[in-house]
């Protein structure tokens, strides 16, 4: 018991100090550790519930990824049974029941269009070697290719992969600070914006799939037909809600000149003659080559730019474009050619997304909670600080060290990894100020007993550290089994309240058993005392 | 300086003769419970109803009932407005907007904002939430789960560690505290929503920690004295026990009396939830979990495992307090 090697003393107060030190940056004004540059400093990051903002659970339909997976594959089966000689013709072709048939002119070509098909429906799935789809043959001329259960869910997983990237770049684009976009799940994604004013542009801007096209307008089309919705042979009529001509409609031709893949570049500046806010944008070489040829035979008539069948906007076009660069102008706002730039910029969202679950919180409740919460805590360490003092008088003090050390190293272990205080999370803490010194309370009751029953007092308190530690490996065991459970299954701020629990649970068991320990010892070496207070 | 004791020393108080009254008091308060959660059911929150939750706070407390017919005109569905903290603050909820895109939601939201705002100069809105039925669905199944789970893990853990009797009574006991809380939820109308869930969850644990310590007095007792009678060693170990139930209780209860009146409006029913989950646990580690010990034939075994002996262990030891069988 009293052979507490200094080794051991220097590592416990190395790791306290390494740990309060890192507290430190949190505690200060974001200001000051701003300055400090590039020495780290890492923060607690704070919760939307106490630093306001806007929470987003955005949700893709999976069957609309196994829906247009199964248009994909149509359309690579009509190529590619084209593509090379001898051409396999092929007719009667289905998507019904999630599954694409069709039938082969010629029976004779059987295998090899079983070949081709093995070409493009991909060798297999991952590490497994499942196939993306089983081919059947039925009746000897007729192909079936069904979708496996591996396939689809290595799509889903793709798609939403790349939803999660487009999602982060829109919102980048929007310029807020620190958003958390997390993929969750199968098929859901969180987005976490800090702070945000207007949770409605957000939601605005990730609602868009952003399926872009430009086309050509028909101008053929007379008011009337508009109206009736009826659309000159070749052509279709648009929603066009800005339309500078009244009617909230317009006919454009039916084929795409250009489709937002071929799109390069997008962004809102100003026109050098009218210093007004315009639209630059930049399409690839193939796309650039494409749209000189159609603006060369189009000049003077309007084309329409097209984001998910509703028309935009609709310059006329003054001059042939060529080099693939173009300028949008019309009655843009900044705003609104900065938000047309973005839609055009950051691509198309593989599958539709919506919004199922949304929070926002004002700044001045997430303040005010920031500020109780602080009160409460201060109040609560102080509370129990007191009472552990009059009950176990010195033991009582190491307890109250370990506690406001404790406190420290949970803050400082939070920033440590990255973690988020949430208002729940702020109940944790007070929570494990608590029962942080219940480890203690057991140590000290049980020293107390033990000097009841004769001991000597080095024998009472190394009984009463042995003996209470295991209770305490066990209780607090049990209490860690319902934490992890909580981090697990707990979404949002449960998850906060876990993670603060848990650290709680590790470090107070640190600073209650062995901090005070090593208090203990070194004063009974010191002193030696006969009787104890306890 | 002379030391406070909130509990005196050699206590010695016959918890198990009071067994039977105490059972029959639970099982009455835990029917009680059961009855008025399914009578009354509870309010649950936005999280897992679905719906719409908007908070506002206002310059001065307003008029309910006109509050009430300016939502109402919205034509939004029915709305229930709730006070929360103090009288300045109010919720109100809607139910889930029909044709449920996103969209709706949000003009839903600005049309109550504006009307408010109207009728009510001065009046800020704080936050709002929205959940989807789907959503919330899933979160009541994961709600569940959890608490299941972590009775269950708990329970294994018990068995593991100590013997099926423990195991089966920590788990009772649990549901003993599950039930008086989801009681008190139904009874008084409180919103149950998912950071409650997060409170029952601490109480489990919480609560299990306070078993845990009587448990394992109770084994060390089994082992220090092999022939006595266990309801004596339930006795004895609950006695002396019992000062540091009453300490860590006590400093529990004093972090969460500041939580519960400086917290924030926003932690007050999460804070209510755990204050009542440490009386009860507390009462139910005393009555519920060491008393079933009992009950289930636990008794010392005849040959068991060598103790752990050291020096000290084996030193003398002084007379116990209660008389031996």
């Amino acid at each position: 018991m009293l052979d507490f090697p200094r080794w051991k003393v220097v590592s416990i107060w190395l790791t306290i100090a390494v740990l309060c030190a890192l507290a430190i940056p949190s505690l200060l004004p974001q200001r000051i550790t701003d300055s400090w540059g590039s020495f780290p400093h890492p923060r607690i990051n704070l919760g939307l519930d106490l630093a306001g903002g806007s929470y987003l659970l955005l949700e893709a339909d999976v069957n609309d990824v196994a829906t247009s997976r199964l248009e994909t594959m149509r359309e690579q089966v009509q190529t590619e049974m084209r593509r090379q000689d001898p051409r396999i013709e092929i007719g009667d072709i289905s998507t019904r029941g999630g599954r694409l048939s069709f039938l082969l002119r010629n029976p004779a070509q059987v295998d090899a269009a079983r070949e081709r098909l093995l070409a493009i429906t991909g060798g297999g799935v991952g590490m497994t070697g499942q196939r993306e789809w089983d081919i059947q043959v039925v009746d000897s001329s007729r192909l079936v290719l069904t979708p496996t259960q591996a396939g689809l869910t290595q799509a889903v997983d793709t798609a939403m992969g790349d939803a999660t990237e487009v999602v982060r770049r829109r919102i980048d684009e929007l310029g807020t600070r620190e958003p958390t976009i997390i993929r969750q799940g199968t098929n859901r994604i969180v987005v976490q914006v800090p702070g945000l004013q207007n949770p409605q542009a957000l939601k605005d801007l990730l609602g868009k799939t952003a399926k872009l096209e430009f086309k050509l307008v028909d101008e053929t089309a007379s008011p009337q037909q508009l109206v009736a919705k009826q659309a000159p042979a070749g052509s279709q009529v648009l929603a066009y809600p800005t339309n500078p001509a009244g009617i909230p409609l317009i006919a454009v031709k039916r084929s795409a000149i250009l489709t937002g893949d071929q799109l390069t570049d997008a962004r809102q500046e100003f026109s050098q003659q009218t210093n007004e806010p315009q639209v630059a944008i930049t399409f690839d070489s193939q796309g650039g080559r494409k749209f000189a040829q159609v603006t060369r035979e189009n000049v003077n008539k309007p084309f329409a730019i097209i984001l998910d069948n509703q028309v935009i906007s609709a310059p006329n076009i003054n001059e042939p474009i060529l080099g693939g660069r173009a300028q949008i102008s019309g009655s843009f706002t900044t705003e609104s050619a900065n938000a047309l730039a973005i839609a055009l910029r950051s691509g198309k969202l593989p599958v539709a997304l919506k919004v199922v679950e949304e929070s926002t919180v004002g700044p001045d409740l997430g303040a005010e909670s920031i500020r109780a919460g602080i009160l409460a805590s201060a109040v609560a360490v102080a509370l129990v600080v007191a009472f552990m003092l009059v009950t176990y008088g010195r033991f009582g003090v190491y307890a109250n060290l370990a506690v406001v050390i404790n406190v420290f190293v949970i803050v400082g272990v939070l920033a440590l990894i990255g973690g988020t205080l949430t208002l729940p999370g702020i109940a944790g803490f007070v929570l494990t100020i608590g029962t942080a010194v219940d480890a203690n309370v057991l140590i000290n009751e049980r020293i107390r007993e033990e000097r009841r029953r004769g001991r000597t007092v080095s024998q009472a308190i190394e009984l009463g550290y042995s003996e209470a530690s295991r209770t305490i490996f066990e209780a607090n065991m049990t209490h860690a089994i319902s934490g992890i459970i909580m981090f697990i299954l707990g979404s949002g701020p449960v998850k906060g309240f876990a993670v603060v629990l848990l650290i709680g649970i590790a470090t107070s068991v640190f600073t209650a058993v062995l901090f005070t320990r090593m208090l203990t010892v070194q004063w009974l070496r010191r002193t030696k005392p006969k009787t104890i207070n306890i | 300086m002379k030391l406070l004791k909130l509990v005196p020393d050699h206590t010695n108080i016959d918890f198990v003769r009071l067994r039977g009254w105490a059972f029959g008091l639970t099982l009455l308060l835990s029917v009680l419970a059961v009855g008025v959660t399914f009578y009354k059911g509870l309010n649950f929150g936005v999280d897992f109803e679905g719906g719409l939750m908007i908070e506002e706070r206002f310059a001065t407390p307003p008029d309910l009932d006109r509050l009430r017919d300016v939502v109402d005109a919205q034509g939004l569905g029915e709305a229930s407005l709730q006070q929360f903290g103090d009288p300045r603050t109010l919720t109100i909820r809607l139910p889930v907007q029909e044709g449920a895109d996103e969209g709706a939601t949000n003009a839903a939201v600005k049309k109550v904002e504006t009307a408010i705002g109207q009728a009510f100069p001065g009046a800020t809105f704080s936050r709002y939430s929205t959940i989807s039925g789907k959503v919330s669905g899933e979160l009541i199944r994961n709600g569940v789960l959890a608490v299941v789970l972590a009775v269950l893990g708990i329970g294994l853990f018990a068995i593991v560690r100590f013997e099926w009797q423990f195991g089966v009574s920590t788990i009772a006991a649990i549901v003993h505290d599950l039930v008086m809380t989801l009681g008190f939820f139904a009874l008084t109308q409180f919103e149950f929503d998912l950071n409650i869930v997060a409170a029952v969850l601490t109480i489990i644990g919480y609560s299990i920690n306070d078993k845990i310590v009587i448990d394992d007095r109770i084994r060390e007792n089994m082992r220090r004295y092999r022939k006595m009678d266990m309801r004596e060693i339930v006795n004895l170990s609950v006695n002396e026990t019992l000062p540091r139930t009453v300490m860590t209780s006590v400093t529990i209860l004093l972090a969460l009396a500041a939580l519960l009146f400086l917290g924030g409006h926003v932690l007050r029913g999460f804070t209510a939830a755990m204050i009542l989950g440490i009386v009860v646990g507390t009462y139910s580690s005393i009555y519920v979990s060491s008393s079933l010990l009992i009950t289930l034939g636990l008794r010392a075994d005849p040959t068991p495992e060598k103790v752990k002996t050291s020096a000290i262990d084996n030193a003398e030891r002084v007379a116990p307090r209660t008389p031996r069988a």
